[in-house]
């Protein structure tokens, strides 16, 4: 089983040379940690930055210089910022080649939800909706169930959509998996999860090939 | 000769605003926000105003200090998590709240300052955002039609700024601070440096001081830091 940095682990390996990214908050924060050297990468902050470095060393915080979770971050050399018009027509302009999102729940015809429970927690949408209507390549970074033990790979959503038929690929402390034919496709098993593991924490319906290899990370 | 939008100060910057009217704020968090205008408002106390800002200001700063006082009857906002008193408000039915995608919420601003009465987006279709809108495909894929916003109020910070509105932002302070400039009726700039007309150069102006009604030096800035994420330092 994974940890949240062992997410991050796998879901950096889904990112490609010269390839434009955009990471929300939570976990998907984290790959920018584990991307390999020499990869020629550039990560968008929807606030306005094209080429965000790491947090800055302490007492060089600049509070003009923020990431969308409002994290405190460095501008790497051939960086840019742009108002959030701009960095909107990035993204619903398709120019980020790949977006990487947390969510509550994703169904089994690529739904997600990750911005409301009705009646208890209202954070609001952010800039999701926007990334998951336009992004061409969405990979989910979540735990595999939620705090109760449920399952968040459902037939179908039952919290308020963020997206529609959007998700292609969900990265889990259990397992990588791919939304396609209105099913979940397993593709990878985390170091020391079996078939049955992810089967019992699954109930959208899954699909499981013959040989599941585990992940290489 | 430059067209002159300087003001005294926060006091004159802010001459005009009454209850019930439409303001928009820019800033992300708490990063790029109008703060003196913000406290000019707290003292002002003015009443059951629309807000359209993309955040709401944390507990007790930004538009959180609005909220203490139950100054805000509805808030037009994408994101609204870092605020408890925002969401107990909401919660309870207090404060009317719209929440909108981000980039459409830019969008909408930046559509209502250019004169574009509303756009197709795919953001939000399928969702509760796309409940009673116009939805048309457009090669194959739905769209739904969002409508421009304006404001009687812009409340815009900017790091410099001159006599003629002319603003350059620094870093993510940009935010949506250019956009809603651009769609207050009246856009009040507050600066960090006021600087003499021919400082800036021209190329490198971010907002014309056409979209800017008025203009002044903020007194003084606290720029709160929201998450202070840093590394240690290499021994």
């Amino acid at each position: 089983m994974l940890d949240k940095n062992g997410i991050a682990t796998r879901i950096a390996q889904e990112v490609e040379d010269g390839q434009y990214v955009n990471l929300g908050i939570g976990i998907p924060t984290l790959v920018a940690n584990h991307i390999p050297e020499g990869l020629n990468v550039e990560f968008q902050s929807e606030n306005g930055i094209l080429g965000m470095g790491p947090f800055p060393f302490e007492g060089s915080e600049d509070a003009d210089l923020i990431n969308a979770g409002k994290q405190t971050i460095t501008a790497l050399p051939g960086a840019v910022y742009f108002d959030s018009a701009t960095s909107f027509a990035m993204i619903r302009g398709r120019h980020v080649q790949l977006t990487v999102l947390g969510a509550m729940e994703v169904s089994e015809t690529g739904d997600i939800a990750n911005w409301k429970i009705p009646g208890k927690m209202v954070k609001g949408m952010g800039g999701a909706m926007d990334l998951v209507a336009s992004a061409d390549n969405i990979v989910v970074a979540m735990m595999h169930t939620n705090r109760a033990g449920e399952s968040k790979l459902l037939p179908q959503c039952s919290l308020p959509l963020t997206g529609v038929a959007c998700v292609k690929r969900v990265v889990t402390n259990l397992a990588v998996l791919d939304i396609k034919d209105g099913a979940f496709h397993l593709v990878e098993r985390a170091p020391g999860v079996s078939v049955e593991d992810i089967r019992a924490a699954t109930a959208g319906e899954l699909i499981v090939p013959d040989s599941v290899p585990e992940m290489q990370l | 000769m430059a067209i002159s939008k300087l003001v005294s100060g926060v006091k004159e910057a802010c001459k005009g605003v009454e209850d019930g009217m439409t303001l928009m704020l820019g800033g992300f968090g708490l990063c790029g926000i109008p703060e003196n205008c913000i406290e000019e408002l707290v003292r002002l106390g003015v009443k059951d105003v629309t807000c359209i800002s993309n955040n709401a200001g944390v507990d007790n700063f930004g538009l959180g200090r609005l909220l203490q006082g139950h100054q805000i009857r509805k808030m037009i906002s994408s994101y609204v998590g870092e605020n408890d008193e925002f969401e107990r408000q909401m919660l309870s039915g207090e404060l009317e709240v719209d929440l909108i995608p981000q980039g459409s919420l830019a969008e909408r601003c930046r559509a209502g300052g250019a004169g574009i009465p509303a756009f197709y987006t795919p953001a939000g279709f399928g969702t509760e955002v796309a409940e009673g809108k116009e939805v048309r495909e457009f090669d194959g894929k739905p769209h739904i039609l969002e409508s421009a916003l304006t404001s009687e109020f812009a409340f815009v910070k900017a790091w410099r700024g001159d006599e003629a509105g002319n603003l350059v932002y620094k870093a993510t302070a940009r935010n949506f601070n250019p956009m809603m400039a651009m769609a207050g009726k009246i856009t009040i700039a507050e600066v960090e440096e006021l600087v003499p007309l021919g400082t800036i150069d021209p190329n490198e102006i971010h907002t014309p001081g056409i979209f800017v009604q008025r203009i002044f030096q903020g007194d003084s800035y606290e720029k709160r830091i929201e998450q202070r994420t840093v590394r240690p330092h290499k021994n």
